[in-house]
């Protein structure tokens, strides 16, 4: 994947309240990108952009030649990874996996399902048992295999360490950083500095809906420098 | 990796039925939903003909149509409240909708899965309502299903659009019953209307009953055009 994300003056309206404020910023591929700030500085809001879930009220974002808006056929090269696993509870995980895989026109094959599974550690998840049963890990496992199972160029991640205990939480940094290596595009919002300073190449602080900082940095961020950064960017 | 060419993805209808497919795969499963709505329409042609049935009597057509649509009508309610329950739990609509599947595919998928799950619970009530008021059991009761049919449709079509609206409302249930009940007045209308005329023993009014039928196609044709064309905004995500 060679194209990046751009966003050119992207803003968002709320019922009157401006969530974003001409956010502009550009996400390479190959790199994990950190969207940091706090509560209410449209750090969501922005990632529901990128999703296309949510239309930006002015602006633009860009991948490649094509602009990245609401219906997008590139909406087909999106994974998502919220803290909600976004699976059916009543499925089986291959059952699930099958669903999404026919979905995006995928091989929903035995094989491939298996590994998936066994990609994300769940090879092993006895096959009548129902996303319903899992551990909050699990679910979380489940999750990626469902982003991942359309080979998507761009993974969007919300929060998805939310509720993982340590063991989980460094298995999905591994994820990460396997996902960069693969070339992906990878944009992390999360509140958790320490997860960004381990695994961000750039990062991106928003305050009140407007950029603040938006810094790469190849070698990544040191876990006290980047807390630097944040206190000095909002303040806290 | 390639750049951000989407895959190809699979048609509208396969992707409708993937849709249905996985809704009644879950509901074969637990049959939670259906034996929610055949429940409460059993109840509801009981309860009714306690109060209407005269012993040794027959009830009059129209009744035993009215009876027939008023189960119809909360049993499908059930299925219509459920209808996007699975998709709220874990936040599987955001799934979905990132699919490169049309709204419209999806909106068909559940209309369809809604559609089966209320046609079954009509066959049950439909055998209710023939033992219980001994209505007629020759080819007319074929033209009384495809009336059911029909009308299953039109609710469903509205439902559906309803049911996605109210995903993140909280009393969902109650508004549902509130919004919908209005626009499908005349799908029940036409359709006890029309089965009342089927049912009559002494002289079934076929040319009414006809007049009926296309009434609810074209009620049909109108209600899913507009769900196509409304359920794209109901379900966005802004």
């Amino acid at each position: 994947m060679t194209s990046p994300l751009v966003l050119r003056a992207v803003g968002k309206i709320y019922g009157g309240r401006r969530a974003l404020h001409d956010v502009s910023a550009r996400f390479e591929p190959g790199r994990v990108a950190a969207v940091l700030g706090p509560n209410g500085a449209g750090k969501s809001t922005l990632l529901g952009i990128l999703s296309t879930l949510v239309s930006p009220s002015s602006g633009v974002v860009r991948w490649g030649d094509d602009a990245l808006e609401r219906g997008s056929p590139l909406r087909a090269r999106i994974g998502y990874v919220g803290h909600d696993p976004g699976v059916y509870g009543d499925l089986t995980a291959r059952e699930n996996l099958r669903f999404f895989c026919a979905l995006h026109g995928r091989d929903a094959g035995g094989a491939r399902v298996d590994a998936l599974l066994a990609r994300v550690g769940l090879g092993d998840v006895p096959a009548d048992a129902t996303a319903r049963t899992f551990s909050r890990g699990m679910l979380q496992r489940l999750a990626l295999a469902r982003a991942l199972a359309h080979d998507p160029a761009l993974l969007l991640f919300d929060e998805p360490s939310a509720a993982l205990d340590p063991a989980g939480a460094a298995w999905l940094q591994a994820e990460l950083a396997a996902e960069r290596a693969a070339g992906r595009t990878v944009v992390l919002v999360t509140h958790d500095l320490e997860a960004a300073a381990a695994i961000a190449d750039q990062v991106m602080i928003l305050r009140r809906g407007r950029v603040v900082r938006d810094e790469a940095r190849p070698g990544g961020f040191p876990p006290d420098t980047l807390r630097g950064l944040y206190r000095e960017a909002t303040g806290g | 990796m390639a750049d951000p060419a989407p895959a190809p993805a699979p048609g509208f209808l396969r992707q409708a039925l993937h849709i249905a497919a996985k809704d009644l795969r879950i509901e074969w499963r637990s049959r939670e939903v259906f034996a929610t709505m055949t429940f409460l329409a059993v109840v509801v042609v009981l309860i009714f003909s306690f109060a209407f049935v005269v012993e040794g009597a027959r009830p009059p057509a129209p009744v035993v149509a009215g009876i027939l649509w008023v189960a119809v009508v909360v049993s499908g309610t059930v299925a219509l409240s459920r209808a996007f329950d699975r998709e709220r739990e874990g936040e599987a609509i955001r799934s979905l909708l990132l699919a490169p599947a049309p709204r419209g595919a999806v909106y068909i998928g559940k209309l369809a899965a809604t559609v089966v799950l209320m046609l079954v619970t009509e066959t049950v009530l439909t055998g209710l309502c023939v033992i219980l008021f001994a209505t007629r059991m020759d080819i007319l009761l074929l033209r009384v299903v495809l009336l059911l049919a029909l009308g299953t449709v039109g609710f469903a079509a509205a439902g559906c659009v309803f049911s996605a609206a109210l995903l993140r409302a909280r009393g969902r249930d109650a508004l549902l019953a509130t919004l919908l009940y209005p626009i499908i007045v005349p799908i029940v209308i036409a359709g006890a209307r029309g089965t009342a005329q089927l049912l009559d023993l002494s002289a079934p009014d076929l040319e009414g009953a006809a007049f009926w039928t296309k009434f609810l196609f074209a009620l049909d044709i109108l209600f899913v055009t507009a769900g196509l064309w409304a359920f794209e905004p109901v379900v966005g995500g802004d």
